[in-house]
């Protein structure tokens, strides 16, 4: 019995990612290989054979997998697939991607999103945007499993796993990589902020998110997040939805600003450890799942919030 | 070129679910079903790739229930040119979907296949990746953009930093992400031409794909609940509840 994890990183760094999809892995109960597929990838490897937990790092580097393509990476997979018992990805874009397409081919039907392992079968998974809960039993002899890396802690330091290369696979060579537009930035990432404040529709322009949203995002150190309303208006970035079908978070501090509570909004953040709404309507249903609530106008709220922020020493 | 888009039959994304107390899974009896929203948007790019003379034919395809066909209907309405119902009553995971694609697939043969990126009642985001992988040919999932070019198609694609392009050989998959278009409502005259398009009806069994479950749903659950906290009458008050009480400052 051995689980084999794949990890998510950008070459040279682990992301934090991989850190919670390994306290899912290793609680299947048995040893954790780490697979770091990349181009040029030595120091995600070294990152990942520091974990504590991992038993063995793969490392496949090639240019083939550089940008993580599904085709390329899960043949792979597949021809390492053999002695494991398990294929464990964080439910990334990039596991959500690959991890399919491995299930498929190994001819296993895939457990999404798990939330909690109850046994080294046996898992629970949000459905209906997070709206039940189901309690799942794999029948297949291999379990291919994506992790919602929001349910897990971060496993932490302290290991010194061997690094063991291993060869690319045949490249099917029928995707290329034709670019890419990465935000650069020094904020901490949504998934992984233990702050986060995000914006819904009412902010009307990218300017109010960086006139309003920002300045308390750097005061509090903290990640900014959006409604899929203000990111189709254009006001946020895609990767900022926050959201049944955008990203999941929990971090300590949840701060709201104009935003509904739609349902779709709430599969992505209620599990965080406290709530804040700012919303100018007090039937807002954000207001049912906050911890603390503020009616009012955001356009007067935020600027005094920075200052009190301040008064505070943040 | 020739197009399949599958669209699932789901609970309405405005529908607020309630979980069986007994355990057994969601209640569905009266409530109200629409077309699976990604897969709306997956029928309006279908559309729109015809309207751009790109696409000669749009084949919907649903694997459901008889009332499947109604989500059909929907996608002919919004300008499809057929469909092909897969009936069966039975629940049909993303995997065993994925299987009666690709025999749809082999039937049909179209180019390109455009999916959902998730269906919002297992929210599984699995099926396009798995259609992909048993028939050998590229996916870009989650897209934001596509572009058809002579036997290629670019997808940009939204991923967790921002975008993403892949270039892929045809026949290909797509999956659609909410950013991709704004669907379209069919309108009148088009939902009463939709009646007479063609709509075949086959089985899983006439397919000659096993539909066994391979999980099995030992119950479902309310989620933990949370309560509503309390309203704070000012900023000052605000920071300083999270400071002392919450401890988060
Ligand atoms: C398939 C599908 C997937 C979806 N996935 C997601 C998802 O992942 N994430 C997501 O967020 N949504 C998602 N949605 C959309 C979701 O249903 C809501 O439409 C969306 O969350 C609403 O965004 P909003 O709260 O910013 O806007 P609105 O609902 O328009 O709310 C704006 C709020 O701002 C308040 N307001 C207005 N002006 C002010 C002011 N000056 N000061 C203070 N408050 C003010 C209003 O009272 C209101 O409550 C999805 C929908 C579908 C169909
Ligand atoms: N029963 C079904 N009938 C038709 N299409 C489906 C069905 N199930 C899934 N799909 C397609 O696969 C996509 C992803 O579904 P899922 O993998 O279940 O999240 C959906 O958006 C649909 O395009």
């Amino acid at each position: 019995m051995t689980t084999l994890l794949i990890a998510e990183h950008d070459n040279a760094h682990l992301k934090d990612a991989t850190h919670k999809a390994l306290s899912a892995a290793a609680a299947l109960g048995a040893p954790v290989h780490v697979l770091v597929a990349g181009a040029n990838a030595k120091a995600a490897a070294d990152a990942a054979a520091k974990l504590s937990g991992v038993e063995k790092v793969l490392l496949a580097d090639n240019a083939a997998y550089a940008h993580q393509l599904a085709e390329p990476l899960a043949a792979l997979i597949v021809s390492l697939a053999g002695p494991y018992d398990a294929i464990v990805a964080p439910a990334t874009t990039t596991g959500k991607n690959v991890l399919p397409r491995v299930a498929a081919l190994l001819d296993v039907m895939q457990i999404s999103d798990i939330t909690k392992v109850v046994s080294s079968d046996t898992f629970e998974r949000p459905i209906y945007a997070g709206n039940a809960i189901q309690t799942v039993q794999a029948g297949d002899a291999k379990k291919v499993i994506t992790v919602r890396t929001a349910a897990f802690p971060a496993a932490s330091e302290g290991g010194s796993a061997a690094i063991e290369s291993v060869n690319a696979a045949a490249d099917p060579g029928i995707s290329s990589f034709k670019g890419e537009e990465i935000a650069k930035s020094d904020r901490p990432e949504l998934t992984s902020a233990k702050i986060i404040i995000s914006g819904g529709r009412s902010l009307g322009s990218a300017e109010n998110f960086a006139k309003y949203i920002e300045p308390i995002a750097d005061k509090l150190g903290a990640a900014m997040g959006a409604s899929r309303a203000a990111v189709d208006a254009g006001y946020a970035p895609n990767d900022w939805q926050v959201g049944q079908t955008g990203k999941v978070v929990a971090p300590a501090l949840y701060i709201a600003v104009g935003i509904s509570g739609a349902i779709q909004h709430l599969a992505g953040m209620k599990d965080s450890k406290v709530i804040v709404a700012i919303n100018k309507d007090e039937e807002a249903p954000i207001f049912q799942i906050a911890d603390y609530g503020l009616v009012g106008d955001l356009f007067t709220i935020l600027p005094e919030l920075q200052e009190e922020l301040t008064k505070a020493g943040r | 070129m020739k197009l399949l888009v599958p669209v699932k039959r789901v609970v309405d994304y405005n529908v607020n679910i309630r979980v069986k107390s007994d355990g057994s899974g969601v209640e569905l009896a009266n409530v109200k079903m629409s077309m699976n929203p990604f897969d709306e948007i997956a029928v309006e790019e279908a559309v729109r790739l015809k309207e751009q003379g790109k696409v000669s034919e749009i084949v919907a395809v649903s694997v459901g229930p008889a009332q499947a066909g109604e989500t059909i209907r929907t996608a002919l309405a919004m300008g499809a040119d057929r469909g092909i119902l897969v009936k069966t009553d039975a629940p049909v995971e993303p995997l065993a979907v994925a299987k009666i694609l690709k025999k749809l697939v082999e039937q049909e043969k179209p180019d390109l296949v455009i999916l959902g990126k998730q269906a919002i009642d297992d929210d599984s985001n699995q099926t396009g990746q798995m259609l992909a992988a048993l028939l050998g040919w590229p996916q870009g999932t989650f897209a934001f953009k596509v572009n058809v070019g002579e036997g290629t198609i670019d997808v940009t694609r939204e991923v967790d930093g921002g975008l993403q392009t892949v270039g892929l050989k045809l026949p290909a998959i797509v999956t659609t992400d909410l950013r991709l278009n704004e669907p379209r409502y069919a309108s009148l005259p088009n939902i009463m031409k939709a009646k007479k398009k063609p709509l075949d009806e086959t089985s899983p069994e006439a397919l000659g794909v096993d539909v066994t479950p391979r999980l099995k749903v030992l119950k479902t659950t309310e989620p933990g609940g949370r309560k509503a906290g309390v309203k704070v009458a000012s900023v000052a008050e605000l920071v300083n509840k999270l400071k002392t009480e919450a401890g988060v400052l």
